[in-house]
C-alpha cells in the first residue's frame, strides 16, 4: 500500500534517490553535495571541461561512423564482381594503388608530432591553470606559460601534414592516378580528404585557441579550448594511422 | 467547483471542466523545493563566466538566439513549413492520380516525371524537414533542458548553428524546384544509378545534386544536434534527476539523438561517394556496360546495392527518429490525462533502448529483393520480427496506463490515443512485410506506402499534433481552442484511415508505387474506385488542417491566457512559469525528489506530486522512488 | 467522448476488416508452384495479425469509454512486472514463429538454383521496355556489347546482341515473354541502364532486375493464361509504362511459336 507522508521535512532530511549525474567522483559535481568551500569558481571550471571533452566524446563517435561507411564501402569494392558483358564473367576491376610512401611516412610523422607537441601544450596550460589559484599568495610563484611554444609548434606541424597530404595527392596525379581512375586511387582521395578536412577543422579551433590571450579570453576558456582541442587532435592522429594501415595493408 | 462556463458541477481538483473543457479553478499550488542553501545553483557552462544575462535586441532575441527555447520554436516553424509544402505536393499527387490529364491551372497537366518529382520532393521534405525536425528538434530543444531541469543545453551557441544550417539546407532543397530541369525524381530513397547518372532522368542533373548538398548539410546539423542533446542529457540534469526519473520524453529524445549521431554519419558518407560519382567520375555504385538513353556510361566496377545498404543502414535508424519522440510524448499524455503513473516505466525505457539498437540490425529488410545475399534476408528478417516486440511491450503498457485511470479527454489526451492506435494499424502490416516470403509480393506496392504512411504519416504527426496542443500553454502562454482542436482531431483521425487503410487493398491487388498512371494495367482497372476515394478523402483531411492553423495562429493572440500548469501535470517545465523566463527557471535550479508520473498517489492531497515536491512517497516495489 | 472514441474505432476496425476478409481487392488468381504455399502464409498471417487488430483497437477503445473520468478512484500502480513477461514471450513466440513458418518457401525458391533441364530465358529491363531472349537449341546465350547496343532500333540491336558470335545464330529476342504451362523455368535477370523489377503478381514472382548483376531465379507457371508483367523498382519516368505480357501457353503451343521463330532468325 502506498502512502504519502504529507508532513514536509526539510530538504536535507529527505531521501534522495539520486545525485545528478551516476558514478562521478564527488569533486567533480559542482556544489550539489553541498560543498560550498573554497573556490566557487573551481567547480565550474571542472564541469564545463567535463562538458566540453563530453561533446567531443560524443561528436567524435560520428566521425567514426563516418569512417566505418567508407571502410565498408572500401572492403565491399575491393572485392566486388560486377559483369562484363566482354568476358561473360564477373570481372573485379580493383588495381592495388602504389602509395606514394616516403611522403605518407613523413606526413605521418609530423602528424604523431604535432599530437606530442599539442600534449606538451594541454599539459602546460593545465599547469598554469592549476597554479594560478594560488597566485594571491604572497611569496609563491605561478609557472609562467612555458618558454616553448608548444601550440605554435602544434599549429605549424598540422599545416605541414595538411600541405605534405596536398604534396602526396600532386605525387599521385603527377603519375597519372586521378580520382576516377581506378577505385583503389578513388578511395585514397576520399579518405585523405575526409580526414584531411576534419583535421582542418581541427586546426582552425587550434588558431583560435592561439589566438584567446588576444582576444582577451580568460585562463580558464584557453585551458578548455586547449584541452578539447588537444583530445579531438590525438583522436585525428590515431584515425590517420588507422586511414594509412587500411590503404597500406587492406589492398 | 462550478464551472462558469455551462455550470456543470466539477470535482474540486480538476482544473478543466469536464464537460466543455473551460477552465474551472486556480492551478493547485506547486511546490518548488531549493537547495538547502538557497544559493543560485550553477549547473550550465555559458560563454563567459558572468551570470546568465537575458539577451536583448531583436536580432539576438529572435534571429540568432542561443536560447533553446527560440531554438525550439525556429524549428517547429521551420516544420511548420515543411509540412504545408510536403502537403501541398502530395494532394497535386493526389489530383493526378484521380484525374490523369486535368490541367492544374498556372501549370498545365502533370507530366509523368513531374509527378515523380513531386513524389521525391513530398518524401524528402516530410522525412528529414518534418518528422527528424518537429518531433526531436523542436519540442526536444524547448523542453529537453527544462524537464531535466537546466537553464540551457549544454553547447547554444551550437544548438544555434545546428538550426541555421538546417535552415540553410531546406532552403537548398527548395532550390532544387527552380533549377535548370528541376527537382530530382528517383524518390526519396535515390537508388543508384539511376541517381548517380544525369542523363537517366529530367531533374537528375543539378536537381539531384542540389538534393544530394541539401541532404548533407542536413545530416551536419543533425549530427550537431545529436551532439547536444546527448551531452546536455548526460551532464546537465539537476539535482535528484537521475537517469531514472527521467520523463519518457526525455528518454526518447536522448535514444533518438544516439541513433542520429550513429547514422547520419553513414549517410553523409554515402552522398560524398554518390556525388563523386556524378561529378568526379567515380564508380562507387556505378557498374561497366551501361547504355542510358543511348549514351554510353563511362563507369566501371561499381554496385547500386552498395548505396541502398550504406542509405538504409541510415534509413532506418531514420524512420526510428520519426517516432520514438512521439512515443515519448505519447506515454507523458497517457499517464497525465489517466491520472495515473505510466504502467511498467523501466519496460518503456528498455523497450527505447531495444527498439534503438535492433533499429541498426534490420536495414535488409528494405532490401529482399534487390539481388542480395538470400540467406542475409533471413537474418535480417528475424531481427526485424524482433524489433517488433519491443513496439509491441510499448502498446500493452499504454494501453495497461489506461486500464483503472481516469480519463481526461483534452485535445492532447484524443491524440494520443489516435497516436496508440495509429500505431497498431501502421504496426501490425510490418509482420507482413518482415518475412521475406510476403514481401515478395508486397514489396514495391502500396501495402509498402500504407505501413509507412500509418507509422510516420499519420501517428507520428499526431505524436507532433498531442505535443502541440500539450504545450502550447506553457511555450506561448495561452489556451488553444478545444474545440477547434476536437474537430481538427476528429476529421484528421478518422480522414487518415480512409486514406491509408484502404492502400493495403490496392497493395494486395498488386498495385505498385512511384506510378504516375495506372490505367496502362488491365489487372489494376477495379483499384481505380478505390484511388478516387483515397484522394477525396485526403482532399478533407489536408482541408482540416487549416483548422488546426487557424487555432494556432488565432491563440497566438487570442487564446485564453494559460495558467503555469493548465494540465495538472508533474514534470518540471510545469513547475516553472508560462512562458518559462528566459533562464527557465528564475535563478532557482529545481531539486527532484520523484519519478516523473506520480499520479493518484494515496493519501496525496492532490492527485499529482510534482516531481519537484519533497513529500515521502512510499510504493511497494520500488527502491528508486 | 469515450463513447465517441470507442464507437469510431470499433467501426473503422470492423469496416477495415471486413474488406481484408471479402477480398474485395487481392491478388489474382494464384499462376504458379509456390503460389499456393504464399498464399496460405498470407492467410496463417492475416489471421493472427487480424486478432492482435481487433483486440487491440476495440481493446483501447473500451478502455478509453470505461475509464473515462467520473470521479473514480484510480488503481494506483506502476506496472505488473509478471504481466510484462508473460505478454512479451508471447509477442516474440507469435511474430518469431510466424516467421520461421514461412521460411520454408523462401528457402525452396531462392537458396537453391533451378533444376538442370529447366527451360532458360533471359530477361532484360532497360527504360522503358522488357525484353526476353531465349538461348535456342544450343543452350548458350551469345554475348552482348553493350557498345553496340541501339534502343531505338529494338529486338536483338538493343540487347547489344554480338552477331559475330556463333551462339547468336539461334537467340531469339521478343517483348512478348512465352513459357510453357507446368515446366521450370530459369530466369536471368539483368539491367541495361538502371534498377528494374520484374514483377508478375498472379504468380507471386518479383525480382529486382540491377545493372552490373546477373541474377537467377527460377519458377513454374501453371496455369495457361496471360498475365501482366509491371516493374517494380522506380526506374525513371516512364517507370508506369513498362509493361509486359507473359503467355503461358502448353507445350505444344510453346514449341510451334520456339519453332516458328527459329525458322525465321534462320531465313533473315
Amino acid at each position: 500500500m502506498a502512502t504519502l507522508n504529507s508532513t514536509l521535512k526539510s530538504p536535507a532530511d529527505v531521501q534522495i534517490g539520486g545525485h545528478g549525474p551516476d558514478n562521478l567522483p564527488p569533486h567533480y559535481w559542482g556544489g550539489g553535495d553541498g560543498d560550498h568551500g573554497g573556490d566557487d569558481e573551481a567547480p565550474r571550471f571542472y564541469e564545463r571541461l567535463r562538458r566540453y571533452r563530453m561533446g567531443v566524446a560524443v561528436g567524435l563517435a560520428s566521425v567514426v561512423m563516418i569512417f566505418v561507411a567508407l571502410t565498408s564501402a572500401y572492403v565491399v569494392r575491393q572485392g566486388l564482381g560486377s559483369w562484363d558483358d566482354r568476358t561473360a564473367t564477373y570481372a573485379n576491376d580493383w588495381k592495388p594503388l602504389p602509395l606514394p610512401e616516403t611522403l605518407l611516412l613523413i606526413n605521418t610523422v609530423l602528424l604523431l608530432a604535432s599530437s606530442a607537441t599539442l600534449e606538451f601544450a594541454r599539459r602546460n596550460i593545465h599547469q598554469q591553470g592549476v597554479t594560478a589559484a594560488l597566485g594571491h599568495i604572497p611569496g609563491v610563484a605561478t609557472d609562467r606559460e612555458s618558454s616553448v611554444p608548444w601550440l605554435g609548434i602544434s599549429i605549424i606541424l598540422g599545416v605541414a601534414f595538411l600541405i605534405g597530404q596536398i604534396a602526396a595527392w600532386n605525387e599521385l596525379q603527377h603519375a597519372g592516378y586521378f580520382v576516377s581512375g581506378n577505385p583503389s586511387t578513388s578511395f585514397f582521395y576520399v579518405l585523405t580528404g575526409v580526414h584531411g578536412a576534419h583535421l582542418l577543422g581541427g586546426l582552425l579551433t587550434l588558431f583560435y585557441a592561439a589566438l584567446m590571450p588576444l582576444l582577451g579570453k580568460s585562463l580558464d576558456s584557453r585551458r578548455i579550448a586547449v584541452d578539447a582541442t588537444g583530445w579531438y587532435w590525438h583522436f585525428m592522429a590515431a584515425l590517420w594511422l588507422y586511414v594509412y594501415a587500411l590503404l597500406h595493408f587492406v589492398k | 467547483m462550478v464551472c462558469p462556463k455551462c455550470g456543470t458541477s466539477n470535482p474540486d481538483v480538476n482544473t478543466f471542466c469536464e464537460k466543455c473543457g473551460a477552465v474551472v479553478s486556480k492551478p493547485v499550488p506547486v511546490a518548488v523545493a531549493h537547495d538547502a542553501a538557497g544559493t543560485h545553483e550553477h549547473g550550465q557552462a555559458h560563454a563567459a563566466h558572468a551570470p546568465h544575462h537575458a539577451p536583448s535586441g531583436f536580432i539576438r532575441k529572435y534571429v540568432f538566439s542561443l536560447d533553446h527555447k527560440v531554438i525550439g520554436i525556429q524549428y517547429f516553424f521551420l516544420a511548420l513549413t515543411a509540412v504545408f509544402v510536403g502537403l501541398f505536393l502530395s494532394v497535386l499527387m493526389r489530383i493526378h492520380l484521380v484525374w490523369p490529364d486535368a490541367k492544374i491551372p498556372g501549370w498545365g497537366p502533370i507530366m509523368p516525371e513531374q509527378y515523380l518529382t513531386l513524389v521525391t520532393m513530398h518524401g524528402t521534405i516530410m522525412v528529414f524537414f518534418v518528422l527528424t525536425t518537429a518531433p526531436q528538434s523542436g519540442f526536444g530543444n524547448y523542453f529537453l533542458p527544462i524537464q531535466i531541469g537546466a537553464e540551457d543545453m549544454a553547447f547554444p551557441v551550437l544548438n544555434m548553428l545546428s538550426f541555421w544550417t538546417t535552415f540553410v539546407s531546406f532552403l537548398v532543397m527548395l532550390a532544387a524546384f527552380f533549377v535548370e530541369g528541376g527537382a530530382p525524381l528517383g524518390g526519396w530513397t535515390f537508388y543508384a544509378p539511376l541517381s548517380a547518372i544525369p542523363q537517366a532522368g529530367p531533374g537528375q542533373g543539378l536537381g539531384a545534386d542540389m538534393w544530394i548538398i541539401s541532404i548533407a548539410i542536413f545530416c551536419v546539423a543533425s549530427l550537431m544536434g545529436a551532439l547536444n542533446f546527448i551531452t546536455t542529457t548526460l551532464d546537465l540534469r539537476c539535482k535528484g534527476m537521475s537517469m531514472w526519473r527521467l520523463p519518457l520524453t526525455v528518454w526518447t529524445w536522448f535514444i533518438t539523438a544516439i541513433l542520429g549521431l550513429l547514422a547520419f554519419g553513414v549517410l553523409l558518407a554515402g552522398g560524398i561517394l554518390l556525388l563523386m560519382d556524378r561529378q568526379l567520375g567515380t564508380s562507387f555504385f556505378v557498374p561497366g556496360g551501361l547504355v542510358v538513353s543511348g549514351v554510353q556510361i563511362k563507369h566501371n566496377g561499381g554496385s547500386p546495392l552498395l548505396w541502398q545498404h550504406l542509405f538504409w543502414f541510415f534509413g532506418h535508424p531514420e524512420v526510428y527518429i520519426a517516432i520514438l519522440p512521439g512515443m515519448g510524448v505519447a506515454s507523458q499524455l497517457l499517464s497525465t490525462f489517466s491520472r495515473k503513473p505510466i504502467f511498467g516505466y523501466r519496460a518503456m525505457v528498455y523497450a527505447i533502448m531495444a527498439i534503438g539498437f535492433l533499429g541498426f540490425m534490420v536495414w535488409g529488410h528494405h532490401m529482399f529483393m534487390s539481388g542480395m545475399n538470400p540467406y542475409s534476408a533471413f537474418a535480417f528478417s528475424l531481427m526485424t520480427m524482433a524489433i517488433g516486440v519491443p513496439s509491441a511491450i510499448k502498446t500493452f503498457n499504454w494501453l495497461g496506463t489506461l486500464y483503472r485511470g481516469r480519463l481526461r479527454f483534452t485535445t492532447p489526451m484524443l491524440y494520443a490515443i489516435g497516436f496508440v492506435s495509429l500505431f497498431v494499424s501502421g504496426g501490425l502490416s510490418g509482420p507482413f512485410l518482415a518475412q521475406p516470403t510476403l514481401d515478395i509480393y508486397l514489396h514495391d506496392t502500396f501495402f509498402v506506402v500504407a505501413h509507412f504512411h500509418l507509422i510516420m504519416g499519420v501517428a507520428a504527426i499526431f505524436g507532433i499534433f498531442a505535443g502541440t496542443y500539450y504545450w502550447f500553454p506553457k511555450m506561448f502562454g495561452r489556451m488553444m481552442s478545444e474545440t477547434l482542436g476536437r474537430i481538427h482531431f476528429w476529421i484528421t483521425f478518422v480522414g487518415a484511415y480512409a486514406i491509408f487503410m484502404p492502400m493495403h487493398y490496392i497493395g494486395m491487388a498488386g498495385r505498385p508505387r512511384r506510378y504516375s498512371d495506372i490505367r496502362l494495367f488491365e489487372y489494376l482497372h477495379s483499384t481505380m474506385t478505390v484511388e478516387r476515394f483515397i484522394s477525396i478523402a485526403a482532399f478533407i483531411v489536408a482541408g482540416a488542417q487549416f483548422v488546426f492553423l487557424v487555432n494556432f495562429f488565432w491563440s497566438l493572440w487570442k487564446g485564453e491566457k494559460a495558467p503555469d500548469n493548465p494540465w495538472d501535470c508533474t514534470t518540471l517545465e510545469w513547475t516553472t512559469s508560462t512562458p518559462p523566463p528566459f533562464d527557465n527557471f528564475a535563478g532557482k535550479t529545481p531539486v527532484v525528489y520523484h519519478g516523473p508520473y506520480e499520479y493518484s498517489v494515496p493519501g496525496a492531497p492532490a492527485d499529482f506530486v510534482m516531481q519537484t515536491d519533497p513529500s515521502e512517497v512510499h510504493s511497494e516495489g520500488h527502491g528508486h522512488d | 467522448m469515450g463513447l465517441a472514441l470507442l464507437v469510431v474505432l470499433s467501426l473503422i476496425t470492423l469496416v477495415s476488416s471486413y474488406f481484408f476478409a471479402a477480398k474485395t481487392w487481392w491478388m489474382p488468381a494464384v499462376a504458379s508452384t509456390y503460389g499456393p504455399a504464399i498464399d496460405a502464409q498470407f492467410a496463417y498471417t492475416y489471421v493472427a495479425m487480424g486478432v492482435v487488430f481487433i483486440a487491440a483497437q476495440i481493446g483501447l477503445g473500451w478502455f478509453a469509454w470505461r475509464y473515462r473520468d467520473r470521479a473514480q478512484k484510480v488503481d494506483y500502480s506502476h506496472g505488473n512486472l509478471r504481466l510484462e513477461a508473460t505478454w512479451t514471450v508471447l509477442t516474440a513466440i507469435l511474430f518469431v514463429g510466424l516467421n520461421l513458418m514461412g521460411q520454408k518457401i523462401w528457402a525452396e525458391a531462392r537458396f537453391q538454383g533451378a533444376a538442370p533441364g529447366a527451360l532458360q530465358v533471359e530477361i532484360t529491363g532497360m527504360q522503358f521496355q522488357w525484353y526476353f531472349r531465349y538461348p535456342g537449341p544450343d543452350g548458350k546465350y551469345a554475348k552482348t556489347d553493350p557498345t553496340q547496343a541501339d534502343a531505338s532500333a529494338g529486338g536483338e540491336a538493343a540487347l547489344g546482341l554480338d552477331t559475330t558470335d556463333p551462339a547468336a545464330k539461334d537467340d531469339i529476342v521478343v517483348n512478348t515473354l512465352y513459357l510453357p504451362v507446368n515446366r521450370e523455368v530459369d530466369v536471368t535477370l539483368r539491367a541495361q541502364d538502371v534498377i528494374h523489377d520484374f514483377y508478375v503478381p498472379a504468380l507471386r514472382f518479383k525480382q529486382d532486375a540491377v545493372p552490373g548483376l546477373m541474377i537467377h531465379m527460377h519458377f513454374t507457371p501453371t496455369q495457361v493464361g496471360d498475365y501482366e508483367v509491371a516493374c517494380a523498382e522506380l526506374c525513371g519516368l516512364g517507370h508506369y509504362r513498362m509493361r509486359a505480357m507473359l503467355k503461358v501457353v502448353s507445350q505444344q503451343d510453346f514449341d510451334q511459336w520456339m519453332a516458328a521463330k527459329e525458322k525465321d532468325k534462320s531465313a533473315q
